[in-house]
């Protein structure tokens, strides 16, 4: 058993296993990106999860298509950004508390919806695995990337397309405007709080698409409390990325590949306790974050409501 | 001060809905003085017998808390439903300290027993039983009653986890075509291990060439990582898993998904995957719920440590849906029997 470690087998094993565990942080960390180049924090993507992972699951308990309950996950989270908006953008409520008011609400709401709506959770058929042809025979490639359910594979597009829309669009110039100098860009024009608006439902919409990734995608069944924290490691990840798509993208993955490489190593019987086992992705984070990221690239405007100074 | 004025409503909203339904569902508030006689008389034949239970996960678990629920359920349809017994519950008790108040606020509100289920709510458990002697508290996993604080007033539970452990490694031994097993485990401690290391006796018994994987995933709730972990376990061979907690919810979708078959415990969780979960341990507590209210009515509040083996409260139940050989079978109902006869004691 100890001398099999790290074989190819393991190693692919591994790499398979993190790119699938990194999906549900990539959606919600890279939408939450969006916010936070903007210059809200929304500290609410935990409840937003839950309430797009329960409505994905809804629809396809229900008997609906399971794109059906992507859409559901997304107007579901676009409903909860826009909550989230008119509390912190409008209403000017200190983000932090609003946030994890927001994941207080989702929390609670979802699971009172899964009592009363449900009942006791049974699976559902959600997304089944997806080799795309071709690619997948491709050796060691192939299984590692092109062996998963389709909500894997958007989330890893979402990255480029982050990067385009950010850097190459208008909307994603304006972003940066607002979140790095608010005044300045509402004097050339730029409706702030309307980008604000904006990005906070885009985020939202991709945290509801994070939870359903894990209820119709990687769970096919919705619980309580199903997130367990992978809102509040996404939040972390926007820093840790340094509020850059290609950042978060390679927190996401470095974090799921140590989590899957720590379970390989029980799965195998290495010499390690468990406990320390477990503890690996986050001290490794913690690290990361104390050593690596560059606070200099924050938003100068985060977390700070906007007050046209008339 | 407008800012911080519309935060606080919406934290206190937010916080109003979580509460809505993390507080007390069943329990229609009872008029003080009513309660207060009950408390006094035990539960007289008047009025019926009130049991508040705080749970750390929800009734629908599939799992620990749900074990409970399910008995509480059974014995108030035997005692004649609402009338004669009323349940008041509260779930997802994660957080200790919330956990305490709601301990308390059941106590003030006059129920005869109120039943703190998990180990970490002991402490808290223990301050509150001490102001209030004539309730009847208990909690689990545990075996003390506080009987070296001097109280009187409390029964501990626990299941001896390892011996529907050591029957489900039997049958797992014997299922399926693979030489690896993998078990699918939340926090090393506690009723967990327990019945971890008796499922490994009981395969290595049974084959003791066959490799059984263990993992764990830090966590009672991580359902995704226990799915991951299940995924795992398959990559490396094994067509038979079990697992312990709330978070194998997760892990029994990808028994299911890949055709592996899985070994429950705590619950029947074969409603997860009807034709891939073989066999359950079932926790069946009315037996423990029972004889508790028969000794408070007689006049003990407590005093008891309650245990569930395999000749008192630990069921095996065979999933019919799910194609079990009768050899496999006869070798699980065998090392049933030794174990209630004592030929076997596991984790001996």
């Amino acid at each position: 058993m100890s001398d099999e470690f790290l074989t190819l087998a393991t190693l692919i094993g591994i790499a398979h296993s993190g790119v699938r565990l990194a999906t549900p942080y990539l959606y919600a960390a890279l939408g939450e990106m969006f916010g936070q180049r903007s210059g809200v924090l929304n500290l609410g993507v935990e409840g937003v999860m839950l309430m797009g992972a329960f409505a994905a699951y809804y629809a396809v308990y229900l008997g609906g298509d399971p794109w059906l309950g992507v859409l559901a996950a997304l107007a579901t989270g676009a409903l909860m950004g826009l909550l989230m908006a008119l509390i912190s953008v409008t209403m000017q409520a200190e983000q932090g508390i609003s946030g994890i008011g927001l994941t207080l609400f989702g929390l609670g709401l979802s699971s009172l919806l899964l009592k009363v709506l449900v009942g006791a959770p049974v699976s559902v058929k959600g997304f089944s695995v997806w080799e795309i042809p071709g690619l997948s025979a491709i050796p060691v490639i192939g299984p590692i990337f092109f062996d998963h359910n389709v909500l894997v594979y958007l989330a890893y597009l979402l990255a480029p397309v982050s990067i385009y829309v950010l850097n190459r669009t208008t909307f994603g110039l304006k972003i940066r405007a607002v979140g790095q100098n608010p005044e300045a860009a509402d004097s050339l024009g730029v409706r702030v709080n309307a980008v604000r608006y904006a990005t906070v439902i885009l985020g939202s919409a991709l945290a509801g698409l994070a939870g359903a990734s894990l209820s119709i995608g990687l769970l096919s069944i919705f619980q309580e409390n199903i997130t367990n924290g992978i809102g509040f490691i996404a939040v972390a990840l926007v820093y840790f990325g340094s509020w850059r798509p290609l950042g978060v993208l390679a927190g996401a993955l470095l974090f799921s590949t140590i989590n899957a490489f720590q379970l390989w190593m029980q799965v195998l019987g290495a010499p390690i306790p468990s406990d320390l086992a477990v503890m690996l992705p986050y001290i490794l984070t913690i690290v990361v974050l104390a050593v690596g990221v560059k606070q200099i690239r924050q938003p100068a405007a985060l977390t700070k409501p906007y007050e046209r100074g008339e | 001060m407008r800012k911080f004025s519309w935060s606080l409503v919406i934290v206190l909203l937010a916080s109003l809905v979580f509460a809505a339904c993390a507080a007390p569902v069943a329990a229609p508030t009872a008029p003080a003085a009513e309660s207060a006689g009950g408390e006094a008389a035990g539960g007289g034949a008047a009025a019926p017998l009130r049991i508040a239970i705080i749970m750390p996960s929800s009734i629908t678990d599939v799992a620990w808390s749900q074990s409970m629920y399910t008995g509480l359920k059974a014995v108030q349809a035997e005692m004649g439903g609402e009338a004669a017994m009323q349940i008041s519950y509260t779930e997802n008790m994660f957080n200790v300290a919330d956990a305490a108040t709601a301990i308390r606020d059941y106590a003030v509100d006059g129920n005869d027993i109120v039943i703190a289920h998990g180990t970490q709510y002991g402490n808290a458990m223990f301050d509150v039983a001490v102001e209030f002697p004539e309730t009847t508290f208990a909690w689990g996993t545990a075996i003390d009653t506080g009987a070296d604080k001097g109280l009187s007033n409390v029964f501990a539970y626990e299941a001896q986890a390892q011996e529907g452990g050591y029957v489900n490694g039997v049958i797992a031994a014997l299922m399926g075509d693979s030489d690896t097993i993998g078990v699918v485990g939340p926090v090393e401690a506690g009723d967990a291990k327990l019945y971890i290391d008796g499922f490994v006796e009981g395969v290595k018994a049974t084959k003791p060439d066959m490799q059984v994987n263990v993992s764990y995933t830090g966590s009672f709730g991580d359902t995704a990582l226990a799915a991951e972990a299940a995924n795992t376990h398959n990559k490396a061979g094994a067509k038979v898993l079990t697992g312990s907690a709330q978070q194998v919810v997760g892990a029994i979708g990808v028994a299911a998904e890949n055709g592996v078959y899985w070994l429950g415990t705590q619950s029947d969780q074969s409603p997860l995957a009807p034709e891939w979960v073989v066999a359950n341990q079932l926790y069946d507590w009315t037996g423990v719920i029972k004889d508790m209210i028969a000794k408070r009515e007689a006049g003990t509040v407590g005093g008891t440590a309650y245990s569930l083996t395999l000749n008192d409260g630990l069921v095996i139940q065979f999933n019919d849906q799910a194609p079990i050989p009768d050899e496999v079978r006869a070798a699980a109902e065998k090392a049933i029997e030794d174990i209630k006869s004592g030929a076997i004691t596991p984790l001996k």
